[in-house]
């Protein structure tokens, strides 16, 4: 007469599970919550209110104010720079990995190996000689600093994902280009490039967000708002405005906008292309 | 398809007339190669050999001074403490992240297109910056006016309000706990993939021996995602040994390096000490670290899966 243990833990599972699931809701939402909240108070009213409650009249000046400020220069930035590093990844990745994944050289395994495992590499430990290597060729402070470091820590893992994607690509498609005369470059940018849209797509997405966040070698490659990317905006704001809290939440909310309305659009794609990554590192 | 059974010898290798073989997959390899040496390869190496030298960063070389740096290293307690530091990330990255992100899988993995929505909100940490939300939990956190300790003093618990931050007793656990709020979305899901796989008349076979929910998570379910914990541990060991961007943001390694991980300490030595010979020591000597466990990690899970 097992049952009543038995009944025990099931009963426990049934109120165990949905109180996980609101728990870790509200866990997730608050700190959010508070964020929006505390961005549409004015100062007085922040200081007066605990961050939990709501503003009493909400206060758009916050934002404005950001948006009058030097945020849309920080946001070009952005756009410009993982524009360009994103559009070199994509090209050079799937050049490097048409090579590992269909042509024959000898190396062909071990590059591939030592490519996979530059992905482990902890990429602070190559902050101090880049920096010195920028200052050194008189990029410091622009734009160009962050597209190369970019590119380079964008590459192993999706020449990799890019790698196993062609691999998969069906020999007699590339056989049946090539009995119609098509050389290594067509071969290529008619019948492998086209045919890794998805592959392509999970690698932009990937990198994308990782380089849309990427904070440390922006902050020490560049140094003025004119060439710096978005997650410095609110580095620099911080510093700039300690005491005005309202307006620091405007920026935070700001900054994590765009990834969250391009989320709301694709969500399975985004989640797909983040673990993508992981999946087999 | 089966036309390919029997088709020809395969063509021969890819090139233009005349070529020499080597060209056409050297050319193809050229940019990222190229890229991978200058802005990887050779600033791995680069740090090494700055590692040997004694240089504040300005003027035109160091002085080399052999293995000083490293006989230092070996003695200096910042750098055995940020290590530390490193291995309680570690530790409690594996003991509250992954049991968590393995109860929130089951639960949307039971739910199914259900919880759609739910699954969609718990991801969204993710896609934070790690500076907007440093310095939004730093405002949390703020002894005087953040949301945290004026809870703990409505509800009476004064004594449990803490300078979350700026005590050396809790500013480590302070920042774990958001880097576990951060990541747990992503273990998550990872769960989520290895349950999918779940072959569906498994469990259907145990109900019908009578086994219980309970027995069957237990018994096949958590054995049958041996290789995603196993992967899930692995990921957390390195992903904690080269941790950096909370840290950094919340409390740069401080209050009297409390929090202080290699990669924070290596900043601050090179970026405020000014010290860049033994900063590229240090970071150096991460490169090292990580290599080592991630190598022997994978060479036990290894073993550990040939035994099983």
């Amino acid at each position: 007469m097992a049952t009543p243990l038995l009944l025990q833990k099931i009963r426990i599972g049934r109120v165990a599970i949905p109180v996980l699931a609101l728990f870790w809701l509200g866990v997730t939402l608050l700190p959010f919550v508070l964020m929006v909240f505390t961005s549409l108070k004015s100062q007085e009213d922040n200081f007066a209110s605990p961050m939990w409650a709501p503003p009493s009249h909400l206060e758009w000046g916050n934002y404005l104010s950001v948006l009058h400020g030097s945020f849309l220069l920080y946001l070009r930035n952005s756009v410009f720079v993982i524009g360009v590093a994103l559009g070199l990844t994509l090209l050079f990745a799937s050049m490097a990995a048409y090579a590992l994944a269909r042509l024959r050289f000898k190396g062909q395994g071990s590059l591939f190996g030592l490519i996979v495992a530059s992905m482990i590499v902890p990429l602070h430990v190559t902050l101090v000689p880049v920096y010195l290597l920028t200052r050194n060729a008189g990029l410091y402070d622009t734009m160009f600093a962050l597209i190369g470091p970019y590119v380079a820590m964008s590459l192993p893992v999706s020449i990799f994902i890019l790698t196993e994607f062609m691999r998969q690509i069906p020999r007699e498609l590339e056989e049946a280009a090539r009995i119609d005369g098509c050389g290594p470059i067509a071969v290529f940018t008619r019948i492998f490039l086209p045919l890794s849209g998805p592959g392509l797509s999970t690698v932009a997405i990937y990198n994308g967000i990782n380089l849309w966040n990427e904070f440390i070698f922006a902050y020490v490659l560049t140094s003025s708002p004119n060439h710096r990317t978005l997650p410095l905006a609110v580095w620099d704001f911080q510093s700039e405005f300690a005491a005005n809290i309202p307006g620091m939440m405007a920026v935070v909310t700001l900054t994590a906008l765009p990834l969250i309305v391009a989320y709301a659009f694709g969500q399975e794609k985004i989640v797909k292309g983040m673990m993508a990554g992981a999946l087999k590192g | 398809m089966h036309m390919t059974l029997n088709r020809p010898a395969a063509l021969p290798l890819l090139r233009w007339p005349r070529s020499p073989a080597w060209l056409v997959p050297a050319l193809f390899l050229a940019p990222a190669v190229l890229m991978l040496a200058v802005f990887l390869l050779y600033p791995l190496l680069s740090s090494f050999q700055l590692s040997l030298l004694d240089w504040n960063g300005l003027g035109e070389q160091g002085r080399f001074i052999g293995l000083g740096n490293w006989l230092h290293l070996l003695h200096d307690p910042l750098f055995w403490r940020a290590l530390g530091n490193n291995a309680w990330l570690a530790l409690f990255s594996i003991v509250i992240q992954l049991p968590l992100a393995l109860a929130l899988a089951v639960l949307l993995d039971k739910a199914g297109e259900r919880s759609r929505w739910l699954k969609i909100i718990y991801f969204l940490p993710l896609l934070m910056s790690s500076v907007a939300l440093g310095v939004l939990a730093k405002n949390l956190y703020d002894p005087n006016f953040g949301p945290i300790n004026l809870l703990l003093q409505q509800l009476h618990l004064d004594g449990l309000a803490h300078d979350w931050l700026g005590d050396p007793a809790y500013a480590l656990g302070a920042v774990i706990a958001v880097v576990c709020w951060q990541n747990v979305p992503f273990y998550m899901v990872l769960f989520l993939a290895g349950l999918a796989s779940f072959p569906e008349d498994l469990s259907e076979a145990a109900t019908l021996d009578g086994a219980s929910e309970w027995t069957i998570f237990w018994r096949i379910k958590l054995p049958h995602l041996r290789g995603t914990v196993r992967t899930a541990v692995l990921l957390a060991i390195i992903g904690s040994l080269r941790y950096f961007d909370l840290v950094f943001v919340m409390t740069g390694g401080g209050p009297e390096h409390a929090s202080e991980l290699m990669a924070t300490y290596m900043y601050r030595t090179v970026f405020s000490g000014f010290q860049l010979g033994y900063g590229s020591t240090i970071a150096s000597a991460m490169f090292l670290v990580v290599t080592l466990i991630a190598a022997l990690a994978l060479r036990l899970s290894r073993r550990f899966q040939t035994e099983v």
